[in-house]
């Protein structure tokens, strides 16, 4: 199927009337999801948002459950979000942290009904990649600026038009309701290719990278590759497959809710014991739980990387600290 | 020989004599427009070692509580910001050895993104007072003094105010400049309130600005204490990103040396260098006291004197 670029604003502005669509927009010159009513507020011409889509099912901040304390006893009122929602626009990266994501919080010891409650009502428009940026190592993840796991429904840009594809059955049904035409040979060609040809820098290599990290915990390579780390959260924060949480609850009097934070493992406190032991006490130990995170447990617990190399904690680094560089060298090692 | 020539070479000599045991300073980034700190501690190591208008980072950070005997490559901002810790018994000075670099200002990513329409820089080049820079099917020329960072622009102490070699030659200080201080002041107290509240809503609390402030060093910081919980740990709401900023510019009264650090690292582009230098303006005003300029001046609030105003006494 096909639409032109000027007919997707006002198709947006309807579908918003039934769903709550979320679309990137260009808010304070940053890029970043919101919800939107009116279409033309979606922003598609852009190489990646500031913060990840993660944050669309697994919001920064998240009131899990209200309660008030009174004679009577405990009252709660869950806060589970069943709003039907539709993301527009999403760069396959993001889509694909949400694939990984799923692993995470619905897995044989835990179900998380926040996340998978808005996973289920939500449909996701992916957006293929032209021009990947420098920073972008997608197709060296497993992922790549055209892959399509993930998405309901995927958006190739043709220029003046979108070739539409139908992904998922929940996705071909929605497009059925929007009677667009059909895309010519022409059109179905230059999609092809573009799905076939573009590539984001395939330099990194991590095949056999999990087993090696698996006999590196020892190794002095830890020792520097911290050095220069300021201990900021502000890769983690961006990325969009970091899934670290904490919970607090915040009451005033007789009322309060229980709230769940994004958490990161480069802070010290994040693995505070309440003793006052630390047993990841410096840059060197939180450095290593990243990397291996991304790049060893993940892989040996659900058989994927946890990095879908979409250059967010290169760009925003402080201290330029690049994950392709330590990589590398995690490479070279002998 | 250039000031990377110059850097490498004195480097090269401390390792060599085994003067120091390591070498704090800036290597090529792996982006255009941008450096790395770097850390020598052989002699080979410290051919690594660059020096361009992209050396952003407040080496300060990297000499705090040292035991082993360092060497860093400084800037005017980073030298205040080390002369403050000598000052508050965190650097050593016996172990510290500064070579000071005279900057005439740093590149500011964000500025020369919206100067080319945030199009993507594949290549740089810096030939002196402009930026050539290249992209696909782009090829655009900057003044640099154009998009240096706010507080470059304001830096009134370019050279090193203490140094054991400097490279280069001094250049002249400049006269203070507080005129975006003056502009914010004068607005309403409510459109003060709307800028702070807009900009602190783009906050995701992830303490880059506290973490590359050479002056933030506190063994926990408040927001991080649980048991009392002084603040909400969320970033959802904007008074509590507020409150974070208020607290830490005022733990920063009297100690700030105007680095611009924290603006620099904030990865949404908050401007966190306004509520910074209102107080390096008031500490002036108040105590004709600026951070890290001399050895000898006590800090400002660490100290008192009889003649000290008190006109907001009652």
């Amino acid at each position: 199927m096909i639409i032109n670029k000027n007919e997707i604003a006002g198709i947006l502005t309807k579908l918003a009337e039934e769903y709550r669509v979320i679309a990137p927009v260009k808010k304070d010159g940053l890029v970043q999801y919101a919800a939107i009513k009116n279409g033309e507020e979606a922003c598609l011409d852009y190489a990646n948002t500031k913060k990840p889509g993660k944050e669309i099912l697994f919001p920064q901040s998240e009131e899990l459950f209200n309660y008030t304390v009174s004679a009577e006893g405990v009252r709660m009122q869950d806060n589970v979000d069943k709003e039907a929602t539709i993301v527009f626009g999403m760069r396959p990266c993001d889509v694909k942290s949400l694939v990984l994501l799923d692993n995470v919080f619905k897995n044989d010891q835990y179900t998380d009904v926040y996340y998978l409650t808005r996973r289920a009502n939500t449909l996701i428009v992916g957006l293929g990649c032209n021009e990947p940026a420098s920073t972008c190592f997608c197709t060296s993840m497993a992922c790549g600026p055209f892959a399509k796991e993930g998405s309901d429904i995927f958006l190739t840009d043709l220029g003046e038009t979108y070739f539409i594809e139908g992904i998922s059955d929940k996705g071909k049904e929605l497009l059925a309701k929007l009677g667009l035409s059909a895309a010519s040979e022409e059109q179905k060609a230059a999609a092809a290719k573009l799905q076939t040809e573009t590539k984001a820098d395939g330099s990194i290599n991590i095949e056999g990278l999990a087993e090696k990290l698996g006999g590196m915990f020892e190794h002095p390579f830890w020792d520097s590759l911290h050095e220069k780390c300021l201990g900021c959260a502000a890769c983690t924060y961006l990325c969009p497959t970091c899934h670290c949480f904490d919970i607090a609850d915040e009451a005033k009097d007789c009322e309060g809710c229980r709230v769940r934070n994004w958490d990161a493992c480069m802070f010290p406190l994040f693995t505070l014991h309440g003793s006052g032991h630390n047993p990841r006490p410096g840059g060197k130990a939180r450095w290593r739980q990243r990397l291996m995170h991304k790049f060893n447990y993940f892989v040996e617990r659900y058989n994927a990387t946890a990095c879908v190399g979409c250059g967010r904690c290169i760009k925003n680094c402080p201290v330029n600290l690049d994950i392709r560089q330590a990589l590398a060298e995690v490479r070279a090692l002998d | 020989m250039n000031t990377t020539e110059k850097i490498r070479e004195i480097a090269k000599q401390l390792l060599t004599d085994k003067k120091v045991d390591l070498v704090v300073g800036f290597a090529q980034g792996s982006l255009p427009l941008r450096s790395t700190p770097y850390f020598a501690r052989t002699p080979e190591q410290a051919d690594n070692l660059i020096w361009s208008a992209t050396c952003e980072n407040n080496l300060a950070n990297f000499v705090r509580k040292r035991s082993d005997k360092v060497a860093v490559i400084a800037k005017g901002c980073d030298v205040r910001a080390m002369v403050a810790l000598i000052k508050e018994g965190q650097i050593n000075k016996d172990n510290l050895t500064i070579i000071g670099v005279p900057c005439q200002g740093m590149i500011d990513r964000k500025q020369v993104c919206e100067a080319i329409g945030c199009q993507e820089i594949l290549e740089a080049t810096d030939n002196g007072n402009e930026l050539i820079l290249k992209g696909k099917g782009f090829e655009k020329t900057l003044a640099k003094e154009d998009v240096m960072f706010v507080s470059c622009k304001t830096c009134q102490y370019n050279t090193p105010v203490i140094f054991d070699e400097l490279i280069g030659e001094a250049l002249p200080g400049k006269e203070a400049n507080y005129d975006d201080i003056a502009a914010f002041e004068a607005l309403s107290p409510a459109e003060r309130n709307a800028y702070i509240a807009k900009e602190m809503s783009k906050c995701i609390r992830c303490y880059a600005c506290r973490q590359a402030c050479p002056m933030c060093y506190c063994s926990e910081c408040f927001v991080d204490c649980g048991a009392p919980a002084w603040i909400g740990k969320g970033a959802q709401r904007v008074d509590d990103n507020a409150l974070f900023q208020t607290v830490r510019v005022l733990h920063l009264a009297g100690r700030c040396v105007d680095c611009g650090a924290c603006e620099r690292a904030c990865p949404m582009g908050i401007k966190l260098s306004l509520l910074n230098r209102k107080m390096v303006k008031d500490v002036k005003e108040l105590y004709g006291a600026e951070a890290g300029v001399n050895l000898t001046d006590p800090p400002a609030l660490s100290t008192h004197k009889f003649e000290d105003k008190e006109d907001f006494m009652l």
